[in-house]
């Protein structure tokens, strides 16, 4: 799907409030993952972030979104994923997310957006224990739609631990 | 209703906030000097303004113990009763239980109402002779006749023009009077206009009130009292006789003429369209008069007069308002540094006029920025007085005597640093207090007055705000500090350090001199939290003492916390800006004077001084570190002069700070962030960060790699 369609459907998603269940989905290394798109303030073109001095690898740095300095995450580095050159499918969807009493924005840099999803509450299931072999704890559970598999992710909780 | 008033409830509790701020000073002034019966005046006038605030907006409780306190002031005002000093700490104590009422009003929260019901009944204890009187409606104003039963009263009742506009509902007062007993009313209409003419916000209407009550004059009159002194309102007595004829007329119709505001008239109150003047001879005549006549004493005292006439200067605004309009202009400073900056690309000869235009535009931004910055600039008083009480309460807790003297109250700083001074502030006059200032029979030995003095002082001074405080008391004790310090491990043993070094460990964590903990200080928490929340703020403290006759504390802080002056400085491909205030000089690396210290640091000798050495690009472990490092800013820092290699110095420009916080957390070394001329972030330092990492960094005052 382009990105001028996602972005409509995005539009629209946003706009029919009434949704609740609709998620953003987009590709890191070839799984599928969704987040909330009531939680997506835009989607991005990927530019030259300004480095914050002694931060993890997957902390690209600050940007700014008119007049505000926003942090970005590159997620494929965040979940230990194999680091690619970026292209232009290369996306930052900017997100806000709920944590320490205040809203933050920030900006999660993804290989690509997929689509728009409506997830009902009884599709999703809880995401299996792999113990302490894989992290998560920010998974909020795994969704399938058309027979794939769609990971659900806990905006806040995300954001939470890179602050 | 009480829904559309919720909207303008944060108002009066702004409103209350500063009402009670001001009876507390007040009451205090009241303390060193109760002669002056205008204080009194304005205490009274506080408390009667937050009873009909808070009745209006439907708390009742607070307007049900302002009451109390507004009676106990009006006897005090009418000299049956002295303000004591015990009295007066009661009243102290009331306006704390106000201000606890009017937070947890704000917060949508509970009190605690034991300690409100006590406080209520403490003060109801006080009221009259003394004996306990729950509930008083009877009024002390100066000739107020005592009410016989069933007495008529014939009011004229003309509201001011501009009622509707000074939230003066007439109909609400006509209401409270039918509370009172029965009552009938006739709408006075000759100041209607034509219909042309009419303003739907004007108040035209007048009325005849004939009321028959058991109340007494005092009560009609408090209901009046809400009104401007421009409300027209005569009460009079009415004999039998005269009211009989006054009855015959009072015919009772409903207004057949377009009401101009039907919600006036209420149906409780029988309104008459009959326009022939009403006549009762035998009555005394009306004694028309401002209603303000009614209490003489509170002419010229009223504190809402005097709000009056500052309106036309100064309006309250939503900070947030202000803020927003300062982001807009930081974001109209960035375009313009922008469109500057591609000016300049422009031959001059093709873009002469463009230039002219940019270089004015850069002249009214800056100005236009200066204008906006000053207007969060607010005088250093709103924290200053919040000390008199404070020292007030803890020098009777302590059996301590202290005068406190204030200069350069009005002197202005960015609103945000003013509200995160007041803690520190606050901490370290609680010390001067409870450390500082000797015990009265300690003083009288040491042939010092018994009396304490503590002096709160505020300037100016380059940029920066520098507050003062100073006090005559038992000033420290260098030995003894040092002494702890060794106990403490924070000295070696036979380290020797001067006086400022020694000062200096009073703000090291878990440091305390006093004997004895106290619940007020002393538990060594604090000073060092002093000193990193004013940190915090970009500022310093340090402190001065001679053992004996007393300390200053000096705390500097900058002006504002939202723009700063900066160097910007390129490291590779980053830019990072310096606070231009740190930088001491920049000069050309001259590597013969680089030697390196126990294979640990390097230290660079610059004329008789040798200045560690922070190579930046391993201290925030940047990728594509640089190589060049051709030359070093000489930065001051809290631990001395430190040296910061950079690649090139770009422009000096005044940039906006942005908190890198508000979306990320706070970075070690780094102050905030801003946007530059070209749309990009680049991260300010902060210089005390930077050296406090380069200490504890292994990377920090290193070799290179």
């Amino acid at each position: 799907m382009s990105n001028l369609a996602i972005s409509q459907k995005l539009q629209a998603g946003i706009e029919s409030q009434s949704a609740g269940n609709q998620y953003l989905t987009f590709m890191l290394a070839g799984e599928e993952y969704g987040i909330d798109i009531l939680r997506v303030r835009e989607i991005k073109g990927l530019e030259n972030a300004t480095q914050i001095p002694n931060t993890p690898p997957h902390v690209l740095g600050v940007i700014n979104l008119r007049g505000n300095v926003i942090p970005v995450v590159d997620l494929r580095l965040r979940f230990g994923m194999e680091r690619v050159e970026y292209n232009q499918l290369t996306v930052v969807i900017v997100v806000r997310a709920q944590c320490a009493d205040r809203e933050r924005t920030i900006g999660l840099v993804v290989d690509t957006v997929s689509d728009v999803y409506n997830i009902q509450s009884e599709g999703v299931h809880p995401s299996p224990d792999f113990g302490s072999a894989v992290d998560t704890s920010f998974v909020q559970g795994i969704a399938s739609v058309d027979d794939k598999m769609v990971i659900l992710l806990d905006i806040d909780k995300l954001v939470r631990e890179e602050i | 209703m009480s829904d559309d008033l919720s909207e303008f409830h944060d108002v009066f509790f702004e409103e209350a906030e500063d009402l009670v701020e001001t009876m507390e000073a007040e009451l205090l002034e009241l303390l060193n000097d109760a002669s002056d019966p205008e204080r009194i005046n304005t205490i009274f006038r506080a408390a009667h303004s937050i009873k009909g605030g808070s009745a209006t907006f439907g708390f009742a409780h607070i307007a049900g113990f302002t009451h109390v306190m507004e009676t106990l002031m009006d006897e005090i005002r009418e000299g049956s009763k002295t303000p004591t000093p015990d009295l007066v700490d009661l009243l102290l104590k009331s306006t704390d239980g106000v201000r606890a009422m009017i937070a947890a009003a704000k917060a949508k929260d509970s009190y605690d109402e034991a300690i409100i019901a006590t406080l209520k009944s403490e003060l109801e204890k006080r009221l009259g002779s003394g004996t306990d009187v729950p509930h008083t409606q009877d009024s002390p104003i100066p000739g107020a006749a005592k009410a016989a039963s069933g007495t008529h009263w014939k009011i004229q009742f003309r509201p001011a023009a501009d009622s509707f506009r000074t939230a003066n509902d007439p109909l609400a007062i006509l209401q409270e009077l039918s509370k009172l007993g029965t009552l009938s009313s006739r709408a006075l209409l000759d100041e209607l206009p034509d219909l042309t003419q009419y303003r739907f916000d004007e108040q035209y209407l007048g009325w005849h009130l004939d009321l028959h009550t058991d109340c007494d004059e005092a009560a009609i009159h408090e209901i009046f009292d809400w009104l401007d002194e421009t409300s027209v309102v005569a009460i009079e007595r009415v004999t039998d006789a005269s009211m009989a004829a006054g009855q015959s007329t009072a015919v009772a119709t409903p207004v057949p003429v377009a009401q101009p505001a039907p919600a006036l008239i209420a149906a409780t109150i029988v309104a008459e369209a009959a326009a022939e003047p009403q006549t009762a001879p035998s009555a005394p005549s009306p004694i028309v008069s401002p209603v303000q006549d009614s209490a003489p004493a509170r002419k010229n005292t009223d504190p809402d007069a005097k709000a009056k006439s500052s309106q036309n200067t100064s309006i309250r605004v939503g900070t947030e308002k202000i803020d927003k309009l300062i982001n807009l202009v930081g974001e109209l400073v960035i375009t313009q540094s922008m469109l500057t900056e591609e000016g300049e690309k422009l031959p001059a000869e093709l873009a002469e006029s463009l230039k002219e235009g940019l270089a004015q535009l850069q002249r009214y931004t800056r100005e236009l920025q200066e204008s906006v910055m000053q207007i969060r600039m607010v005088p250093i008083s709103t924290v200053f007085n919040r000390m008199p009480r404070m020292i007030h309460d803890l020098s009777a807790k302590l059996g301590k005597k202290v005068d406190l003297k204030m200069v350069g109250e009005q002197t202005e700083l960015d609103k945000t640093v003013m509200e995160s001074i007041g803690d520190p502030l606050n901490h370290l006059v609680r010390n001067a207090v409870d450390h500082g200032i000797e015990m009265p029979d300690v003083r009288r030995e040491k042939g010092k007055s018994e009396t304490g003095e503590i002096l709160l002082s505020a300037c100016h001074e380059s940029g920066n705000i520098v507050i003062q405080i100073t006090d005559n008391g038992g000033g420290i004790n260098r030995d003894k500090v040092l002494a702890k310090g060794r106990a403490a491990g924070l000295v070696g043993a036979d380290e020797i350090l001067a006086d400022a070094a020694i000062y200096d460990l009073l703000f090291q964590p878990g440091f305390s001199t006093a004997d004895q903990v106290s619940d007020v200080s002393g538990r060594g928490v604090g000073m060092d939290v002093v000193r990193r929340n004013i940190q915090a703020l970009g500022g310093s403290v340090e402190v001065s003492s001679i053992y004996g006759e007393g300390s200053i504390f000096t705390i500097r802080l900058p002006l504002t916390l939202a723009i700063v002056d900066g160097q910007i400085v390129k490291l590779g491909q980053h830019v990072f800006v310096i606070p231009l205030i740190s930088i001491v000089e920049s000069i050309q690396l001259d590597r013969k004077q680089v030697s390196s210290l126990a294979a640990r640091g390097e230290l660079y000798r610059l004329r008789d001084e040798y200045i560690p050495i922070v190579r930046l690009s391993q201290l925030f472990s940047l990728s594509d570190p640089s190589n060049q490092e051709q030359l070093m800013v000489v930065v001051e820092s809290d631990q001395g002069k430190v040296g910061l290699l950079v690649d090139d110095l770009l422009a000096q420009q005044q940039v906006v700070i942005k908190s890198m916080e508000s979306n990320f957390r706070k970075v070690d070394g780094i102050a905030g962030a801003t946007i530059l001329g070209n749309g990009r972030v680049a991260l300010i330092m902060d210089i005390n960060g930077v050296a406090a990492l380069a200490r504890t960094s292994r990377n920090g005052f290193g070799q290179a790699a």
